[in-house]
């Protein structure tokens, strides 16, 4: 289903179309499993869970995570969520460190595209529905898209508070200075914050919150950004999420604002100035080049190059 | 309110505290103020319930009956164990100080000694890196602990200094009361000595107000202006430190002076 934000709140009382589908109308799941898999009544739980994260911007809420058939660490939680509010008119894009072409994405593409019959794409402007491991595209997401990401430890305070109760109470107190004290620890040991991915933010100016391992690069785009931004961690059991304009801030210190990546060249192959470049080894002797990570946007570039730059930079 | 100046007022009224363990009475009918600016010794064998009581009145344990009121900087006297958790945590890392008898479990061992210092100051919203450094060192030094250490790990340092950067830790907000449970045990006689010495400068030039947990009666008469004395849970006797341990009134407490070790 394309669902718009404001219907988000509507949509749990509908019949799913995804219930339908189950009915024969749309393209018949394959295998005799159920339409994206999950039974129905695992979907209504995991969407109830959605619903309470929509309402309360970057809370984490448990949810009963199911056994997915693929182990964890490789996107069970993403895919619950995205398995829950995929509907037969959705377009399914998957990303694995921005690349739609790698084993992770590949698979989870098929397997939707197996279990439901839906639309695949690569193109970021295309998809309704975009599931994400550790990147946000380059091409701004739009009213109406859902991006899913697949969160390996949702609690942004783990490494530094291991019991869980107590996170869980320092977030219900708002007593966040202990994330202070590692960008302090960071600045301290190496002059400036080296945390370089799964950048701890605050959503809403409420919830402190993990990105999931993005680039910090990617934390400016979650800030007010006009498509629904859900969170799904499988082993952990917890989902969260990110409504349509919310204010999501990076933290930092008055006097080591925060600063995403930045590259002196261009990628290589589109020579984009604007994207996360990945480094790449060509040969034993060292030499490397820097390319989009963004397949998909570095493709398009390419296209789009000749009739608009005519040529190299 | 200006309850920071009414030196009539106790900054710390405890009535009638009780607490069991199941059948165990652990701390029974403990009444006692505490003046700003006062040092009280809690002393007794182990087991007397020394503990048990300043948990009671620290907040960590919710007594079965009995009140602890502490005045607070806005609101006047107000019952501890009856407001809000966010604002006992708020009063206890604030107005309050906690140093444990064991550095570990007062200290992040992790991270560095300046991030230690500076926590409580970023759980209050100082989000400005230059001021926390300054400030963690300038706590150092009143701590006697060398300046050059600041990023390393407590885990490197050894037990009197780990016992001095918690002291500074806990009195970077300027707190008015410090709870300390046993501050010098397990330290050599040397340390010991040092350490009671920059308490005892501190709390003075602080105006703190302190209660002590300690077994060690030299201790005690060393920091603090008044003691209790506790036996089975109950509160035997109470005076002005000298006094009670010059010419101790209960039996108890002649038994505990008597039995001090002279080398």
């Amino acid at each position: 289903m394309t669902i718009r934000n404001e219907d988000l709140m509507t949509q749990a009382q509908d019949v799913p179309p995804s219930a339908a589908a189950g009915r024969g109308e749309g393209p018949a799941p394959g295998d005799g499993y159920n339409f994206a898999y999950l039974d129905e009544r695992t979907k209504r739980m995991i969407r109830r869970a959605i619903l309470k994260a929509v309402a309360i911007p970057g809370y984490q809420v448990p949810f009963g995570s199911r056994e997915m058939p693929l182990p964890y660490g490789w996107g069970t939680g993403g895919i619950q969520v995205t398995a829950s509010v995929i509907g037969p008119a959705d377009v399914l894009k998957v990303i694995d460190q921005g690349s739609d072409d790698t084993v992770n994405a590949v698979n989870i593409r098929r397997f939707f595209h197996r279990t439901t019959g839906v639309r695949t794409t690569e193109r970021t402007g295309e998809a309704t529905l975009i599931q994400t491991r550790h990147r946000i595209p380059e091409t701004p997401l739009a009213e109406g898209q859902i991006i899913v990401y697949q969160v390996p430890v949702p609690e942004p305070m783990q490494r530094l508070e291991p019991r869980e109760a107590e996170t869980r109470k320092m977030h219900a107190l708002g007593e966040y200075g202990l994330m202070h004290v590692r960008l302090y620890e960071d600045i301290a040991r190496y002059g400036h914050v080296s945390t370089a991915y799964d950048y701890p933010v605050m959503v809403n100016d409420r919830y402190l919150m993990s990105p999931s391992p993005i680039p910090k690069f990617d934390n400016p785009k979650m800030h007010m950004n006009p498509a629904l931004q859900l969170f799904g961690a499988g082993r952990e059991k917890r989902i969260y999420a990110v409504p349509p304009y919310t204010k999501v801030e990076s933290l930092s210190f008055e006097d080591h604002p925060f600063e995403p990546q930045r590259w002196s060249d261009p990628c290589a192959i589109c020579g984009a100035r604007d994207s996360f470049l990945d480094e790449i080894l060509m040969d034993d002797t060292g030499s490397r080049m820097f390319v989009c990570s963004d397949s998909d946007y570095c493709a398009d570039r390419r296209e789009m190059k000749p009739a608009e730059t005519g040529g190299q930079e | 309110m200006s309850a920071d100046f009414d030196r009539d007022a106790p900054l710390l009224r405890v009535r009638s505290v009780a607490k069991d363990y199941g059948s165990i009475a652990a701390v029974r009918e403990a009444s006692f103020n505490l003046w700003p600016a006062e040092v009280l010794a809690i002393v007794g064998e182990s087991g007397s319930g020394k503990s048990t009581l300043l948990d009671c009145v620290s907040g960590r344990l919710k007594p079965d009956t009995g009140t602890v009121e502490f005045m607070t900087r806005h609101q006047g006297m107000a019952d501890i164990h009856a407001m809000s958790e966010a604002s006992r945590r708020m009063l206890a890392r604030t107005d309050w100080g906690y140093v444990h008898q064991h550095a570990e479990s007062g200290l992040r061992m992790g991270v560095s000694a300046g991030a230690n210092i500076g926590e409580r100051l970023m759980a209050l919203g100082e989000r400005h890196y230059g001021d926390l450094r300054a400030q963690a060192a300038d706590w150092m030094a009143r701590v006697e602990l060398d300046e050059a250490r600041m990023d390393d790990a407590p885990r490197s340092y050894s037990g009197g200094m780990r016992q001095r950067l918690q002291i500074a830790r806990n009195l970077v907000t300027r707190p008015r009361l410090v709870f300390m449970d046993e501050p010098t045990s397990g330290l050599d006689v040397s340390v010991q000595a040092r350490l009671l010495d920059l308490l005892r400068s501190l709390t003075h030039a602080l105006g703190l107000a302190a209660i002590v947990v300690t077994h060690d009666l030299a201790v005690a008469r060393l920091l603090s202006h008044r003691m209790l004395v506790m036996q089975r849970g109950r509160i035997v006797e109470e005076g002005l430190t000298d006094q009670v341990l010059d010419d101790p009134q209960h039996a108890y407490t002649q038994l505990l002076v008597s039995s001090v070790l002279q080398p």
